[in-house]
């Protein structure tokens, strides 16, 4: 196997102390920051682990797979040499691996001697190309709302119980290119979720012939939680390789997010880190950014990282650290309403408080049609207003409203029901999005669309009422 | 007596503790390890100093060499600046990409300016003249839009024993020889300035005159003074951004200082892409060639986040020097104090609020007081004028950073989740935000239009009003208010469509010069006087709702450009005709 390479490196009998998933290993020589680790227990188990902290009296080792069974008097460690690195290759299509890269499917090591640090580089701004093409998801509450981009970082942020998996099977099913018939490649990276949710990813993968373009990464919910902070740096590392020296199109996807965020605070306090909001370790942001930033375009290269990110808000906070920080490191969100999701609209995507921010620069003339852009804003301004005739409804009454403000009611209700809402296996060209778009407008009065041009209105606005 | 070698003893992600180091000063620059990792002393106890370092440190081993360079962390200053881009430690972007592709290796060793380069240089001092500091040798046209002054660094005065002819020289060629009281000293292009260390002035000067941005709410209601300092908050997803974007490439200084630190790669792509390609709308040139960018994103490693704002303020102040009016955009500073935060968290320092180190409220200030309207050494008036975007968690601006900025800066755009959730830009909430340069910039303002301050007050009025109506709509809905008050939330829909609400993407909306400003307040702002007075006089105000214009008003500011104030005038001549039209139809009293 890759990283268990026998006779590297000096080995170390016994640690002075092992704390959580910490070994803290004593009077070590020549051992790197960031190094590879390999501790065998008495039973010749090995467990990989990396160096956190060295100075020339001790090393501190966080060990990946939990320090289980381990005794400080008999442990072995073994520092490698080199930092985490991954055999790359195409062949990891198709495959299943767990979480730090290694096969669960039987099948044998993939064969490659391109072997890349997990950690990666970061992109020279001046490289990147700014992402442009839209992608079609066949969601109207996406596409029409909060375009998807290629090369964009969009994550959806969920609750407990909201179908979050069933949304994100059904984009990575859907998404595509409007003029290219190009087919993305995937690559899934399961953090802390549960057996039956890798199950029904893996046979949506299956039902809908995408099987052979996946590349599968599981640390679920059994694995030890220290793994989980190198499965997404795995998972992205392959993707690298398969859009940048491949030049595919990949679609990450990686679920979730705030598991993720759980182990790295572990980590956090088992080290005795100076906690910052909820506990959660100062340095969540820069963490985080690390991996979201491994998504785009870069000059020179065909292909492309689009990454979507699951996370489940704790109580729905969308103020909790873990959406807050990813909300400003991702180039928008997909929210998802559990309001809307108990009243039966599927998918119960949040008209307001979702957003794409690269959706003004994939849309409109030449990517899908002149009308999208200020329709989108129209749609929202209108939106927006119904939530207040509701508020007010509440107080006083809908009989009480004024004319004007039933018929924004009206609006309200066909924008979700319409609109918003279709079916699990409905995959909606962009055209008629749009166009559902307009005959939920068209039950408001051409002078309250203010959005929206008047050339547009004369194309497109057809009165239904009165 | 031998000093022993300095080596790593620990390495702490990018914080690295290095012994023998006996000579260093604070704030050195060091080379650590085999690569010569760039890195900064940070702490000095005894023979034992701690040492930032720019970059990954990852496989750097305890014993690895540290080599001093005996200088704080200076920039270089000369032409070529403009029109640059650099990452924190001001390392050219374009020549990292150039030598080794899309990603960013570490110890990449590059010079931030072009040395071989040559630049038609022109004197404008002759043989045998006395000098002073900061006094203009002569001036490199740098781009089209900005000639560049040659300066005498800050520390040289005497007489000038000689100067070369005009023509073509490069930054490292001797221009002049200067006979100093220590001796003569040679000046060349180039210069270079310890980034902590704020560029001497002669004296600092009252704010006169505002910064223009072309954006309606910023300009004409909560205007930011030349040379002043304003926030701008809000959480993610308000717009801050596109906001400070816009401001990046509408507003009327003379050189623009675009530090992104600590955010999205794609956005500075954006920047990089967009501004060759957008006007000037004072010169019709390029944006670019007023402009240098400085790009430290999220995933560029968090020593370099913590300098890079230093390393912008220093160019800004460069530019200053040289009698140009500058413009500092700072997003985000509060990725900024997070890297105090995460640094000081790592030298075990103790901690103040939500973990913040105890001198945040020292840095930020002393960040923001490197701005100003200022006297140059050279006698002439300058400004640096800061905004810097804060990005408080779950948009809670009673956070430290928040707060703590709040008591440097005279300006505050608050930004509202609300506004931006109904897709209303700039989000920048009316009742929320202030400015205290009102004073300073009225004289100007009164110039241009002398109603300005006037129309201000009435609107902020009406909107506070507006407000404390909407409060009882939202219990017992707005039929029951008399016509007089559903007459203020009428206007004041229309001041927030039709004039607050600005969009970035408009082509003839993005920039709204002062004059239309004005044309568009006081358009509707008499609709709002006039239907006042017709609703006294008993019209109902149904029937000023339905005027033929008033659809025309909102959309006014996306159909007249800055050079069309004619159809303006039009449409409000029209719209008087019409309220006429109607006081004649008015009962008698």
């Amino acid at each position: 196997m890759n990283f268990q390479v026998e006779d590297r490196g000096l080995q170390y009998t016994g640690a002075a102390r092992i704390e959580g998933s910490l070994v803290f290993v004593e009077r070590v020589r020549d051992v790197g920051y960031d190094e590879l680790v390999e501790i065998c227990d008495p039973a010749g188990h090995r467990r990989l682990g990396r160096v956190l902290d060295i100075s020339d009296m001790h090393a501190v080792v966080q060990v990946l797979e939990g320090t289980t069974g381990l005794a400080s008097g008999t442990l072995r460690a073994r520092f490698l040499g080199e930092s985490f690195r991954l055999p790359v290759s195409r062949d990891m299509l198709g495959r299943v691996f767990d979480g730090l890269g290694r096969p669960l499917d039987g099948g044998p090591p993939p064969l490659s001697g391109d072997r890349r640090d997990v950690n990666g580089l970061p992109i020279n701004p001046v490289a990147r190309r700014y992402p442009r093409e839209f992608i079609q998801t066949g969601l109207s509450a996406i596409d029409g709302m909060n375009a998807l981009v290629r090369g964009q970082k969009l994550p959806i942020f969920s609750g407990n119980g909201l179908p979050h998996d069933r949304v994100s099977a059904q984009i990575v099913r859907q998404a595509r290119l409007l003029e290219e018939q190009v087919e993305f490649s995937m690559v899934f990276a399961g953090l802390g979720v549960k057996h039956d949710v890798a199950q029904y990813f893996i046979r949506n993968f299956e039902d809908s012939g995408a099987r052979a373009r996946v590349a599968l990464f599981l640390s679920l919910a059994d694995a030890p939680s220290v793994e989980r902070l190198l499965t997404p740096r795995v998972a992205l590392t392959v993707a690298e390789h398969l859009a940048f020296d491949c030049g595919q199109h990949v679609l990450v996807l990686i679920t979730d997010m705030t598991n993720y965020c759980e182990s790295l605070r572990e980590v956090g306090t088992a080290r005795g880190e100076i906690p910052g909001r909820k506990g959660y370790p100062g340095y969540l942001y820069s963490d985080l950014a690390s991996l979201y930033e491994r998504a785009g375009r870069i000059e020179g290269s065909p292909g492309s990282i689009t990454q979507v990110a699951i996370l489940t808000m704790p109580s729905d906070d969308i103020s909790h650290p873990v959406p807050d920080l990813t909300g400003y490191i991702t180039e928008g969100q997909i929210v998802l309403d559990r309001d809307l999701f108990q009243r039966g609209v599927y998918p119960p995507i949040a008209g307001l408080p979702s957003l794409s921010r690269l959706m003004k620069d994939g849309v409109g003339p030449g990517y899908t049609r002149d009308d999208h852009a200020p329709l989108a804003s129209q749609l929202f301004a209108c939106y927006a207003y119904v939530k207040r005739v509701r508020a007010l409804a509440v107080v006083i009454g809908e009989e009480e409203l004024s004319a004007l403000d039933k018929l924004y009611l009206k609006f309200g209700e066909a924008f979700e029901q319409r609109f918003l809402n279709q079916g699990e296996y409905e995959n909606r060209p962009v055209a008629t999005t749009l166009d559902l778009g307009w005959d939920a407008l068209a039950l408001l009065p051409r002078d309250e669309l203010h959005r929206v041009s008047a050339a547009l209105l004369a194309q497109h606005y057809r009165q239904a009422h009165g | 007596m031998k000093t022993p070698t300095p080596i790593v003893t620990r390495i702490n992600g990018p914080i690295v503790t290095a012994d023998g180091m006996g000579g260093a000063q604070m704030y050195e620059v060091v080379q650590v390890g085999e690569l010569g990792l760039v890195g900064e002393v940070i702490r000095l106890v005894g023979e034992r100093a701690t040492i930032q370092v720019y970059e990954d440190t990852t496989m750097l081993k305890p014993g690895a060499a540290v080599r001093g360079t005996g200088a704080p962390l200076s920039v270089w200053l000369g032409p070529g600046l403009v029109g640059n881009i650099y990452d924190g430690i001001q390392r050219p972007l374009p020549v990292i990409q150039a030598r080794s592709g899309a990603w960013i290796r570490r110890g990449e060793k590059v010079d931030p300016l072009d040395t071989t380069k040559r630049w038609a240089f022109e004197p404008l001092l002759a043989t045998g003249a006395a000098v002073q500091p900061g006094q203009a040798l002569g001036q490199v046209q740098e781009t089209p839009l900005v000639r560049h002054k040659i300066m005498l660094p800050p520390d040289v005065a005497g007489t000038l024993h000689s100067i070369v002819a005009p023509g073509e020289y490069t930054l490292l060629d001797v221009l002049a020889v200067v006979e100093t009281a220590a001796g003569p000293r040679e000046v060349t292009m180039l210069q270079r300035w310890p980034v902590r260390q704020p560029r001497p002035i002669r004296e600092r000067l009252r704010i006169a005159g505002p910064l223009i941005t072309g954006q309606r709410i910023i300009d004409t209601l909560f205007p930011l003074g030349k040379g002043g300092a304003a926030a701008i908050a809000g959480g993610f997803g308000t717009g801050k951004t596109i906001t400070q974007h816009q401001l990046a490439k509408w507003s009327d200084a003379e050189i623009i200082l675009f530090i992104g630190c600590g955010e999205r790669g794609n956005e500075m792509t954006e920047v990089l892409r967009e501004f060759p390609e957008l006007k000037d709308p004072h010169s019709g040139r390029p944006l670019m060639e007023r402009t240098i960018l400085i790009a430290n994103t999220s995933n560029m490693p968090v020593a370099a986040r913590e300098v890079s704002i230093y390393t912008g303020i220093t160019l800004a102040e460069y530019y200053r020097d040289q009698g140009f009016h500058v413009a500092v955009f700072a997003d985000s500073t509060s990725r900024w104090a997070e890297t105090l935060r995460e640094l000081a968290a790592r030298l075990e320092e103790m901690p103040a609020e939500e973990g913040f180190p105890a001198t945040l409220p020292t840095r930020l200030a002393q960040f923001y007081e490197r701005g100003g309207a200022v006297t140059t050494l050279a006698g002439e008036r300058a400004s640096v004028s800061i905004v810097g975007a804060v990005s408080p968690p779950g948009g809670d601006f009673s956070e430290p950073v928040t707060q703590h900025t709040r008591r440097f800066i005279r300006c505050f755009w608050a930004l509202d989740t609300e506004l931006a959730n109904a897709r209303h830009y700039p989000s920048i909430h009316w009742l929320h935000s202030y400015s205290e340069y009102t004073e300073d910039v009225g004289a100007w303002w009164a110039q241009q239009a002398p109603d300005w301050s006037g129309l201000r007050t009435e609107v902020i009025t009406l909107l506070q009003r507006e407000d404390r109506l909407q409060q009882i709509v939202r219990l017992v809905g707005p039929d029951v208010l008399p016509e007089a008050q559903r007459l203020i939330l009428f206007v004041a829909e229309i001041v927030k469509d039709g004039f607050l609400a600005q969009s970035a993407f408009d082509e003839k909306d993005a920039y709204c010069a002062p004059a239309r400003q004005v044309a568009l307040l006081r358009m509707i702002l008499m609709l709002y006087r006039r239907g006042r007075d017709l609703i006294e006089a008993g019209v109902p105000l149904a029937r000023i709702r339905a005027l033929a214009c008033v659809p025309h008003l909102l959309r006014a500011k996306a159909a007249f450009g800055n050079d069309e104030l004619a159809g303006l005038a039009e449409l409000e001549g029209r719209l008087q005709a019409e309220l006429a039209a109607l006081a004649q139809e008015a009962p008698p009293p």
